[in-house]
């Protein structure tokens, strides 16, 4: 390792922040992406430019090979399954058939020798469509008369769950006071620095089919698209080479890559497909468009009674494979009490089908715009009391744990109080507000604004069985090996793409076992050599794949005591793991874990049947579920003649149980905020009244830069998980699920003294500058 | 996001590339200069050129001289060149300011002055300066040469009065006085986008009081253009905050504001209020 000092010091791995094992290859170039493999042919993808309408006529511009509906005979649609909540099954043809429902859904795939000349030839296909009434707005598709997109789905109502605690109503009833709210978030695209790419080579000798895709589920790809296809999973290799981040948007099934594993078959050779900018942001998958109106009755003395929830989340035109397009309106419904002490809970949640690119997971999913919602409802009943935000969330705070939740769910013990008070106390709210005072009375409004959050992260099968999923993911399980050299192998089935895992799994592995991070290879991302697993999204893989290492790293310390107690002739309860051997302890009897694992193969006749011969253990892990939790704090300057918003600082206090490596867990709050911010702000697909996104590049589609990124301040609170046995909870979303929200406050903050209230994301110049407008504020 | 096939030629002098132009202007010849805005519209196969004429390499269009009256640009000469002063009159601090405000870094060394102008972007900064300036635009082609001013030049959204044939060879910006002061203000969602409202404005004082007022408006209509209402209401008002308020809302008012999706008539409006009454103030620093 590229840490002397720490090296045989016996110092634990885990809790150091120690460098990422990946980045030496990603810092010099030498990262192996999917749209780096050369192939023979390469594909374009003809996209409709109506947002609905039948296809009149594909024209072919002579000579050329143009794959249409007609040519995918025998390919299934893709119809993901929830078996609750009166999910209706839609389809989605791999190819356009007959009708198209969003602009961008492809409709033909052009083979060329490259991607130049591929794209030549789809300019010169010419597509005539009849065009329909398109519908972009989920409140417009569930109006009466309405065009019906789908025939499965009467209504344009694709899932609706519906959930009311018992004592509801006697409780909203007694209330002292109830308060609605009216939010609104709109579409945002998740925008990994890689777009999406596929690459399907045919092996004539095997005759199977080797894809290389970003994805962030590789074995799950394997088994959808051998499904569509109708052939034997063993026919297809799947692999995840490098990911340029994925951020959910890759979780997904891509009905591009099952056309690119058809045309290796049929032409019996190598098709790639590398996405541009434009595809992505048009067609790959979106989020985030939700309509949320939430309503909460309080005690005379602003307890949290009870909330009211209708949530309407627009899931495009087909519905995602495949945790299908529940996604987000199920998350909101389960979570939406988030943090608060509430047992009183009505919810109704609907997914809406409309003529838009379809919704799929976007990191986060639903949190930030629930979280949104329930922190400004916070705000504006603090308001309604006349008290002050930070007092109104002490009293309501969930404080004893367990707790389990209006919804069922258990939280295991989090830090809610404690994580806002260290961040009131790291703030200066006091300073703050003498500083916002004096600003004003220059013409400058700053703003601070609170979210407190619980983030559910690292759970198994039995939380995504509760939605009656079809495709029920959870678990994971690693193969952990020593090899006869003395070095490690852990082979897992979930998918890192820049979570770090090579790295803090590497370190779980070494405290175990006693040896260091740097002889530890974590090998992901190819079917043929990773077992069966779902994969990395969800906050899910440090704490689970984590935990199936850490099982899979127990069971190879037990054998290797056993061995040491065999070669050292000691009791098992004498033998110590360190420094890469084995020791009795109290002597000077010693061998190396290498030269254990050498004979574990090559002398397992010393073991006299007691050994099972090699190195290799399994281990599988299937958690419940953990919560994380944070208080976010966001510190603005609203420019009142133009509507700007300027992040002055950035604060958060965390708490994700036990942190593995602090480096990567601040990296992973880094990003998420920055992404939170862009989510606030300034990120927003816009379709024009005929259905066409406008928003089609990065000059109109706007994540944030660095110049937008402040100062960001974090804080750590560890309180270990007792539902992980690592006792890490996950992290990866908590930044952008807090950040809009805080960033929203912030903004009402700044703009107390105007009476107007922003309920809407992102809070764009032209929306905050309306509000304004509307309150008779001059420029 | 490749761009259609064409040909690129690469003349080595200016009568060479006139030449080359005038051949393939009528089959969709294009000038390359920095390439900046016309890459990407390529790259999206907004534009699909069947000849570029690349003057990257043609002499002496990177020509940057005063004579003591005028600054000349010639059409190689990058965004970055003016990164530190090209003159010293206070023009040379004016461009120095405004060209930061351009995109990003890699996009200013790569960029040019006169590409900038021939694109005619609403949102330019270059053109911004070259209405408020009243700059002279040179246009050379085969056929000869013609200097145009402004409200000739710029014909719309990216649109000019330069015909297919002609290249943009140089720009002339008139030095300012001594004492002229001058002032900008830019507004952009996100640092180095393009401005959703800029404003430039130079004058000089006479006896405590404004003289000479130019105040161009970029960005909110689709050609930049000096604000004659404007500089009404600054010349022969004493340079403080009254008068600096009335010409930023006298230029709200007079301003035919561009719409889209996102933007309103009056959020622009606002802006632009907004942007001239900053850069007055922006003078007075």
């Amino acid at each position: 390792m590229s840490a002397p000092e720490t090296k045989g010091t016996g110092l634990k791995w885990v809790g150091r922040a120690i460098r990422r094992l990946e980045d030496p290859a990603l810092v010099r170039g030498q990262g192996r992406f999917t749209a780096d493999l050369p192939a023979t042919h390469w594909v374009r993808f003809v996209r409709s430019a109506e947002a609905a309408g039948k296809i009149v006529k594909i024209g072919n511009p002579g000579g050329k090979m143009v794959i249409t509906a007609a040519d995918l005979q025998g390919v299934k649609k893709i119809t993901p399954m929830l078996h609750k909540f009166s999910y209706r099954p839609i389809g989605q043809p791999i190819l356009a058939d007959e009708v198209v429902r969003y602009v961008g859904e492809a409709v033909a795939a052009v083979v060329a020798p490259s991607e130049e000349e591929a794209e030549d030839i789809a300019d010169l296909v010419e597509i005539e469509i009849d065009a329909a009434t398109s519908l972009t707005d989920a409140r417009e598709s569930l109006k009466d008369g309405a065009p019906q997109i789908h025939a499965e789905a009467p209504g344009n109502v694709i899932l609706e769950g519906k959930v009311k605690t018992p004592g509801f109503d006697a409780v909203w009833n007694g209330a002292a006071k109830t308060i609605k709210l009216d939010a609104r978030s709109h579409r945002q695209n998740a925008t990994p620095m890689e777009a999406r790419a596929a690459h399907a080579a045919y092996d004539p000798v095997s005759g199977r089919v080797t894809l290389h895709c970003t994805t962030q589920m590789p074995h799950l790809m394997r088994t959808a698209i051998a499904d569509v296809l109708n052939i034997p999973e063993s026919d297809l290799r799947v692999i995840a080479p490098d990911v340029g981040g994925g951020f959910g948007q890759k979780m997904s099934l891509c009905a591009e890559y099952v056309v690119l594993v058809w045309l290796a078959r049929k032409l019996k050779s190598s098709v790639a497909w590398t996405e541009d900018r434009r595809e992505n942001l048009i067609a790959s998958f979106h989020s985030r468009d939700q309509y949320i109106t939430l309503e909460a009755a309080f005690d005379k003395d602003a307890r949290l009674l009870a909330l009211r929830a209708d949530v309407i989340s627009n899931i495009g035109a087909y519905s995602c494979f495949p945790t299908t397009s529940g996604v987000e309106p199920l998350m909101a419904m389960a979570e939406m009490p988030g943090p608060y002490d509430v047992q009183q809970y009505e919810c109704r949640a609907r997914g809406v089908i409309t003529n838009t690119c379809t919704m799929a997971a976007y990191r986060g999913v639903s949190r930030p715009v629930i979280t949104f919602t329930l922190e400004r409802l916070m705000d504006k009943a603090a308001l309604a009391f006349g008290m002050d935000p930070i007092d109104i969330r002490r009293r309501n705070l969930i404080d004893k744990f367990p707790y389990k939740s209006a919804m069922g769910l258990e939280y295991d013990e989090a830090t809610y109080k404690e994580t806002l008070e260290m961040a009131v106390k790291a703030v200066d709210v006091p300073a703050f507000r003498a500083r916002q005072k004096a600003a004003r009375a220059k013409g400058k409004y700053l703003g601070l604004g609170f979210a407190t959050f619980s983030e559910r992260t690292g759970y198994g099968s039995p939380a995504f069985a509760a939605r009656g999923m079809e495709i029920t993911p959870g678990w994971e399980t690693v193969h952990l090996t020593i090899d006869p050299s003395g070095f490690i192998e852990a082979r897992i089935g979930s998918s890192p793409h820049g979570q770090g895992l090579r790295t803090t799994l590497a370190q779980i592995i070494a405290d175990e076992i006693g040896v260091t991070p740097d002889i530890i290879k974590v090998i992901h991302g190819d079917t043929d050599t990773a077992p069966y697993g779902w994969g990395t999204f969800a906050s899910r893989s440090l704490v689970i794949s984590g935990g199936a290492t850490l099982i899979a790293a127990r069971k190879i310390r037990a054998k290797l005591i056993k061995i040491a107690s065999h070669l050292l002739e000691a009791a098992p309860e004498d033998i110590v793991l360190e420094a890469g051997s084995a020791k009795v302890a109290g002597t000077d009897r010693t061998i190396t874990i290498a030269k254990m694992a050498r004979e574990a193969y090559t002398q397992t006749h010393k073991f006299k049947g007691e050994i099972e011969p090699g190195m290799t253990e399994s281990g599988t892990y299937d958690p419940p579920g953990t919560f994380s939790n944070a208080c976010h704090v966001a510190m603005v300057e609203v420019d009142i003649e133009t509507g700007h918003v300027r992040m002055e600082k950035f604060l958060v206090a965390e708490d994700a149980g036990k942190i593995i490596n602090p480096m990567i867990a601040d990296g992973q709050v880094y990003g998420g905020i920055a992404q939170g911010i862009g989510n606030a702000l300034l990120e927003e697909i816009i379709y024009d009244e005929a259905g066409v996104p406008t928003t089609a590049t990065l000059a109109d589609y706007m994540p944030p830069t660095a110049h937008e990124i402040p100062e960001i301040e974090l804080h750590h609170i560890e309180t270990p998980s007792t539902q992980s046995i690592t006792k890490a909870k996950g992290l990866g979303e908590g930044g952008c699920i807090g950040a809009p929200a805080a960033i929203i406050n912030a903004i009402n903050d700044a703009l107390t003294p105007f009476n107007v209230a922003i309920d809407e994301i992102p809070a764009t110049p032209q929306r905050v500058r309306a509000a304004l407008r509307k309150a008779e504020v001059k420029a | 996001m490749k761009p259609a096939p064409f040909i690129r030629h690469v003349p080595k002098t200016l009568d060479e590339a006139l030449k080359m132009l005038a051949e393939v202007a009528p089959e969709d010849g294009r000038v390359l200069a920095g390439g900046q805005s016309l890459v990407p519209i390529m790259a999206f196969r907004l534009a699909k050129p069947a000849h570029l004429v690349d003057i990257n390499e043609v002499e002496g269009l990177d020509r940057l001289h005063s004579d003591g009256k005028v600054l000349s640009i010639g059409a190689r000469v990058r965004h970055g060149a003016f990164h530190t002063a090209v003159v010293d009159n206070p023009l040379g601090k004016l461009l120095t300011f405004v060209a930061r405000h351009i995109a990003h870094y890699p996009i200013r060394m790569r960029g040019t002055f006169c590409g900038s102008l021939a694109h005619a972007d609403p949102s330019s900064e270059w053109c911004l300066v070259a209405a408020t300036l009243d700059a002279t635009m040179i246009a050379k082609s085969a056929r000869g040469e013609r200097a145009l001013k402004p409200s000739d030049y710029f014909e719309g959204l990216m649109s000019t009065a330069l015909t297919e044939d002609e290249l943009l060879a140089e720009v002339r910006l008139p030095l300012l006085p001594a004492d002229a002061k001058f002032g900008f203000n830019e507004f952009s969602r996100r640092a180095g986008d393009f401005a959703m409202s800029a404003s430039l404005v130079t004058y000089t004082v006479k006896n405590g009081k404004i003289a000479d007022a130019h105040v161009g408006v970029g960005g909110a209509e689709p050609s930049p253009r000096r604000i004659p209402e404007a500089e009404a209401a600054l010349n022969g008002q004493p340079p403080a905050d009254t008068a600096f308020r009335a010409a930023a809302e006298a230029a709200a008012s007079a301003i035919d504001p561009l719409e889209d999706h996102q933007t309103t008539g009056e959020y622009r409006r606002d802006l632009v209020r907004a942007v001239v009454r900053r850069a007055l103030e922006h003078s007075q620093t």
